[in-house]
């Protein structure tokens, strides 16, 4: 039986979709078979950050209406054997997902793969909260910014309340995934520190992933940044983030920043 | 030397209870009140679904036709009345709810209820209690709890709600968050949410944190937020308390 997580977080804009994709990708480098499962119907996006949009034919919401079958919406990756993809519909409303009928899927799902990771929507609505009904851990994506970070603690709220392990008494395993650190602002106090982000969430951290423009160059050329570029620093936070994930206890280096001998006279400074 | 035990100490133990009813106090004009009431309800939806509830008809002191319209104007606000507090009187029309003798407010300690109809021995034990209120302790229930204990952080959007005595929390309360107890409130984390302790009317109820950096603060309806504390109060380990009818935070040293 594989095990089913998934990747939310209450505010939008903090790389869920990026954050699935490269999870699934290093999981699956691994050679386990993994799923990703875009749950943000009405807004598909994991396709493309997969770089398979132009494959998609069937979709989740034909699976669960059974106007296809899920051999056929199952999508599998170019580059890694084991990785598939079940796109989302950009074209049904977001009421076309029943509980029955993800249930049916992601037990399906389960049956046949290592790893199935559910690409939640934002918020704390509908969608989201069928994305988490099944899972048996969560990854809670959070940028380390007040908002972000209250919006997550929302939703672990949720996560304890609203899935079917928690309604069975049982704990639903969460940690916290923190994206686009960026050292030199939190030197600078413009970012909540990591320990802040944590205490808050009093939650176990995942993984911290630096603010990197690779990160966004591999999206938009609808590569996984674990695949495209596995040496960046981004790739590598997330390669360990997935180890943590199977399991292995890896210790998380705050990043911090390196200043150069002309950065240090001049004082770097964004804008 | 073996008797038989007399058959008058084989009686049936007739024991007092006690419990915490809302009282409502009607004002003339009543068309007034009432829909002060309903000003009320509006604002907060099913408060009273519920609860126990005794008219208080001392101030108003309407007449027996009177006081049937009223039950029935209460009805249809979705408020049932368990009892009817009128000095003078000590029963109405069978159809209305039962007179209530000597309550008292659940300031001064729990209110005790007397059945005064048709069970007299029972009336007379309440009676007894109520002269000797050392003896009230006893009348709980022994296995009712008076404390909650939550083990798990109080996440944003959640709220802890406890009529019944103190709430320990051993976490944090998030930002977005609420307490509110009838007793008092300690929160071993850090205290980022709101606060309400002593809800039900006990100004002698406390807030004790670790670290304080509550959105609110309040002691029987008594409140202070966030932006009118002192900064020097904040991330600070702090208890508020009732003073002089003032909520006072306080420091430990």
């Amino acid at each position: 039986m594989g095990k089913v997580v998934v990747v939310t977080s209450g505010k939008g804009g903090v790389g869920k979709t990026t954050s699935t994709a490269a999870l699934g990708a290093a999981v699956a480098r691994t050679g386990k078979k993994v799923a990703l499962v875009d749950f943000d119907v009405g807004l598909r996006n994991l396709d493309l950050i997969m770089g398979a949009e132009r494959r998609v034919v069937f979709d989740l919401v034909n699976v669960i209406q059974g106007t296809a079958k899920l051999s056929q919406a199952l999508i599998r990756d170019k580059r890694v054997e084991t990785l598939f993809l079940l796109p989302a519909s950009q074209t049904r409303d977001k009421d076309a997902l029943t509980e029955e009928g993800v249930g049916e899927v992601i037990d399906k799902l389960r049956s046949v793969f290592d790893y199935v990771f559910c690409d939640s929507p934002a918020g704390i609505e509908r969608g989201a909260q069928l994305a988490m009904r099944f899972a048996d851990e969560a990854v809670i994506v959070t940028n380390p910014e007040v908002s972000s970070v209250r919006d997550s603690d929302r939703i672990i709220g949720l996560l304890d309340a609203r899935t079917v392990k928690a309604e069975r008494g049982e704990q639903i395993a969460k940690h916290v995934l923190v994206t686009r650190y960026d050292a030199a602002r939190a030197a600078r106090g413009e970012m909540l520190s990591i320990d802040d982000v944590l205490e808050i969430l009093s939650t176990p951290l995942l993984g911290i992933i630096p603010e990197s423009q690779d990160v966004l160059k591999a999206s938009n050329l609808g590569s996984p940044v674990t695949l495209s570029d596995p040496t960046n620093s981004a790739a590598r936070a997330y390669i360990e983030a997935a180890k943590r994930l199977e399991g292995e206890e890896l210790p998380v280096v705050v990043p911090f920043e390196r200043k150069g001998f002309l950065d240090r006279l001049f004082g770097r400074r964004a804008a | 030397m073996t008797f038989a035990a007399p058959v008058e100490t084989k009686s049936i133990r007739f024991r007092a209870r006690s419990f915490v009813a809302f009282t409502l106090t009607p004002e003339a004009p009543l068309s007034e009140w009432l829909e002060s009431l309903d000003r009320w309800i509006g604002n907060s939806p099913g408060y009273f679904a519920g609860r126990p509830v005794v008219l208080n008809l001392n101030t108003l002191k309407p007449e027996v036709g009177q006081i049937e319209t009223l039950v029935a104007e209460l009805g249809l606000r979705g408020i049932r009345i368990y009892a009817i507090e009128l000095d003078g009187s000590t029963a109405l029309e069978p159809n209305l709810p039962p007179v209530l003798i000597g309550a008292k407010e659940a300031t001064a300690g729990l209110l005790m209820q007397a059945d005064s109809k048709g069970r007299p021995e029972e009336a007379g034990r309440a009676e007894e209690g109520r002269a000797e209120p050392g003896k009230q302790p006893e009348d709980r229930q022994p296995d009712a709890p008076a404390t909650l204990m939550v083990k798990t952080p109080i996440r944003s959007g959640q709220s802890v709600f406890y009529a019944h005595g103190d709430v320990i929390v051993l976490g944090s309360v998030a930002s977005g968050s609420e307490i509110v107890a009838a007793g008092s409130i300690h929160v071993y984390g850090t205290l980022r949410g709101r606060a309400s302790a002593g809800v039900l009317g006990h100004s002698a109820a406390r807030i004790f944190c670790r670290k304080n950096e509550a959105e609110l603060l309040s002691v029987d309806g008594w409140y202070c937020t966030a932006e009118e504390m002192e900064p020097s109060l904040r991330g600070k380990a702090v208890q508020a308390f009732l003073e002089k009818d003032t909520l006072r935070i306080a420091p430990f040293s």
